[in-house]
C-alpha cells in the first residue's frame, strides 16, 4: 500500500498477513490455570442501578426546610425524583405551587388532593382550582450525608 | 411509514420544565454572547419580536411587553435533548437525529399500528417524562412527514399535536394548503425559481413533469418531488459520528495585538481537542479561522483562513494548539482589528483504530497527559488546568448575563424544594 512520495524515495507499509484460522484466548494461555473465578464474574454494585430505575425520566433536587423531616427529608437532602412514576395517594412528590417548587405527600381524599407536611408545626395545603398547580415528579430516593 | 417529532420551542420549553412560572409568558432566548434571538415561546412571536432580532435595539420592547430575555444553556438544552432521543429510540430502532430538537423516526413492518394511538403515545411520554412538549407528523415519506408535522404544530387543538397522512386525500389537502416555502429543502432560490413557473403550494411542484424537473434541478429536487408524491425517495439517514469539530466565537472587542489571538486560538483548540477525545476521534488537520469586524465597513477587513495537515492523526491538545497558534501567527496581520476566530479540526479517524505511520507518530507521553487532565477538569469542571498560553483569568468569558442554573448537570445547581 502506498503511503508517502517524496522526491527521492517512495514508501509502502507492508500487506499484512490473512489471519483467519488463528483463535484468541480471552483468558490467555501463558501458564497455570485460568482464575477460578473467572465463570463467577458478576457486575460491581452501583448506586445508580439501585436508585435509578428509568435514567431517561430522573431528575434531582435539593432540600430546602424542615417541612418534611419526619419523613427522613432534611435540610440539604438531596431527592432522587422520577417524572415516569403516576403520581398516588401517600406517594412523596416534588409539586410547583403559586410559584414555587415544594415537596410534600400526597394525600387523594374525598374533597381533593392534599399536600402533606410531615412536621407538626406546618399546616397541610389543600389544593383549589386557584392554586397554580403541577406535580413535577415522584420522589424515589433521599440521600443524606451523615 | 415515517415519523418526524420536533419539540415545541424547545429552548424555551427546557426552560419552563425548571422554572413553571413561565409557563404561558413571553420568552426568549438570546444567542452565544448575548447577542441576538435565536428562539422564543409562542407568545413572544404573537407580540412580534422578530427571530433575530439583535437584542441591544430590541431590549426596551421586550421591557415593555413583558418578554422575559435569557441567556442560551446549552448545558441543559443538551441534556434535555439526548433524554427525548433516547425516549424515541423505545419508540422505533431506526432513529435520525436531526437537530438539537427534532428526529425522523422510520416504522418498517409497523404495518398492524395505529399511527395516532402510536403518535399520541409517542407525545404523552415525552411530554410526561421531560416535560417537554412535541409535535408529531406520521406519513409515507420523510418530506410528507415533515409536512404532516408542520399541520401538527399549526392546530394544536384539532390535531391534539399528532397529525397523520395516510390516504391520498389527506395528502392533497396537506400539499394543497402548505406553501412552497414552507417545504423542508426548498431554500429561497428554488421558491423563486419555481414561483416563476407559477408554483405557490407544495401542490403546484408535484405537478410539473419529472423530465423537467430533472432537467432544470438536480437529483435532490426530483427526490423531494417524488417524496411528496408519497413514495419513498429521501431514505433516514444513519447516525454518523461528526465530520468535523468547530470552535468559532466572535470576540467581545477587537484584538489587534498577536498575544490576545494567540490566548483565544490556544482555547479554541483545547476545546476542540476535548471534543475529539469524547468521541474517540483523531484528527489529520487544523483550520484556524481570523475574522475582521464585517460590519465595520470603515476599517480595513482581513479574512483569512490557513489549513494544516498533519503526518499523524492526533488528539492531543498540545499538538493541536501548537499547531493552531503557529497558523495562526503566520496569517496574522498587524493593524488591523480582528473580531473574530476559530480552530476547525477535521480529516477525523476513530482514535484507536487508523492506519499507523511507522515514521511519525504523536508522543506517546501525550496520552496519559491528556487523561489525566480530562479526569481533572471533568472532576473540578470550570477548567483548573489549562495550559499555559490560555489566559488563566478568563474562562469563555462569553457573555452570558442572563442565565439560567444548569439544573441537569451541575450538583450546584439543582431545584431547591421546600
Amino acid at each position: 500500500m502506498l503511503l508517502h512520495t517524496s522526491k527521492t524515495l517512495t514508501f509502502f507499509t507492508p500487506e499484512f498477513a490473512d489471519y483467519s484460522g488463528a483463535i484468541f484466548f480471552d483468558t490467555g494461555i501463558s501458564a497455570g490455570f485460568p482464575s477460578p473465578a473467572e465463570d463467577f464474574k458478576e457486575e460491581r454494585l452501583s448506586l445508580d442501578n439501585i436508585l435509578v430505575k428509568n435514567k431517561l425520566a430522573t431528575f434531582y433536587a435539593r432540600v430546602s426546610g424542615q417541612s418534611m423531616i419526619d419523613a427522613g427529608l432534611d435540610d440539604n437532602d438531596l431527592l432522587v425524583i422520577d417524572r415516569s412514576l403516576e403520581p398516588e395517594h401517600n406517594r412523596i412528590a416534588v409539586c410547583f405551587l403559586d410559584g414555587e417548587f415544594t415537596v410534600k405527600r400526597l394525600r387523594v381524599e374525598k374533597d381533593g388532593v392534599w399536600l402533606q407536611p410531615e412536621n407538626s408545626k406546618y399546616q397541610p395545603i389543600k389544593i383549589t382550582e386557584e392554586n397554580d398547580f403541577v406535580i413535577w415528579g415522584i420522589v424515589t430516593n433521599v440521600i443524606k450525608k451523615v | 411509514m415515517y415519523a418526524l417529532v420536533d419539540c415545541n420551542n424547545f429552548y424555551a420549553s427546557c426552560e419552563r420544565v425548571f422554572n413553571p412560572s413561565l409557563r404561558q409568558k413571553p420568552i426568549a432566548i438570546l444567542s452565544n454572547n448575548d447577542g441576538c434571538v435565536i428562539s422564543m415561546s409562542d407568545e413572544a412571536k404573537a407580540l412580534g419580536l422578530p427571530f433575530g432580532a439583535p437584542i441591544f435595539k430590541w431590549e426596551a420592547f421586550c421591557k415593555k411587553n413583558n418578554i422575559k430575555v435569557l441567556s442560551s444553556n446549552y448545558p441543559l438544552y443538551g441534556d434535555m435533548s439526548s433524554r427525548v432521543m433516547s425516549i424515541l429510540q423505545q419508540f422505533s430502532p431506526d432513529v435520525e437525529v436531526y437537530s438539537i430538537d427534532e428526529a425522523f423516526l422510520e416504522f418498517k413492518g409497523f404495518e398492524a399500528y395505529n399511527f395516532d394511538d402510536y403518535g399520541t403515545q409517542i407525545r404523552k411520554r415525552i411530554l410526561k417524562w421531560t416535560g417537554i412538549p412535541t409535535s408529531v407528523g406520521i406519513a409515507p415519506t420523510k418530506a410528507l412527514s415533515k409536512v404532516a408535522n408542520k399541520i401538527a404544530r399549526k392546530f394544536p387543538n384539532e390535531t391534539k399535536g399528532v397529525y397523520i397522512i395516510d390516504s391520498e386525500e389527506k395528502r392533497l389537502k396537506a400539499l394543497k394548503w402548505i406553501l412552497l416555502g414552507d417545504v423542508w429543502g426548498i431554500g429561497r432560490g428554488l421558491q423563486k425559481q419555481l414561483a416563476e413557473k407559477g408554483c405557490k403550494k407544495a401542490f403546484d411542484f408535484t405537478q410539473l413533469s419529472d423530465d423537467w424537473v430533472r432537467k432544470n434541478f438536480s437529483i435532490t429536487e426530483w427526490k423531494l418531488k417524488k417524496d411528496l408524491e408519497g413514495i419513498s425517495k429521501i431514505t433516514l439517514d444513519e447516525v454518523k459520528s461528526k465530520k468535523a469539530i468547530a470552535t468559532t466565537r466572535s470576540f467581545e472587542n477587537t484584538f489587534s495585538d498577536i498575544e490576545n489571538i494567540k490566548e483565544r486560538i490556544s482555547t479554541f483548540a483545547t476545546s476542540c481537542a476535548e471534543k475529539l477525545r469524547k468521541q474517540e476521534s483523531s484528527c489529520y488537520m487544523i483550520i484556524v479561522i481570523l475574522s475582521s469586524d464585517r460590519h465595520k465597513k470603515d476599517l480595513e477587513q482581513h479574512r483569512v483562513s490557513k489549513t494544516v495537515k498533519l503526518s499523524y492523526p492526533t488528539d492531543s491538545t498540545l499538538t493541536i494548539c501548537k499547531y493552531a497558534v503557529k497558523a495562526a501567527t503566520s496569517i496574522f496581520k498587524k493593524g488591523i482589528e480582528y473580531k473574530r476566530a476559530g480552530v476547525i479540526v477535521t480529516g477525523l479517524v476513530p482514535t484507536y483504530n487508523h492506519q499507523l505511520n511507522i515514521f511519525e507518530q504523536e508522543n506517546p507521553k501525550h496520552k496519559p497527559l491528556m487523561l489525566a487532565i480530562d479526569g481533572i477538569n471533568e472532576k473540578y469542571k470550570d477548567y483548573k488546568i489549562k495550559l499555559g498560553n490560555q489566559d488563566l483569568e478568563r474562562t469563555w468569558k462569553m457573555r452570558q448575563e442572563r442565565l439560567s442554573p444548569r439544573y441537569t448537570t451541575n450538583i450546584n445547581d439543582i431545584l431547591k424544594v421546600k
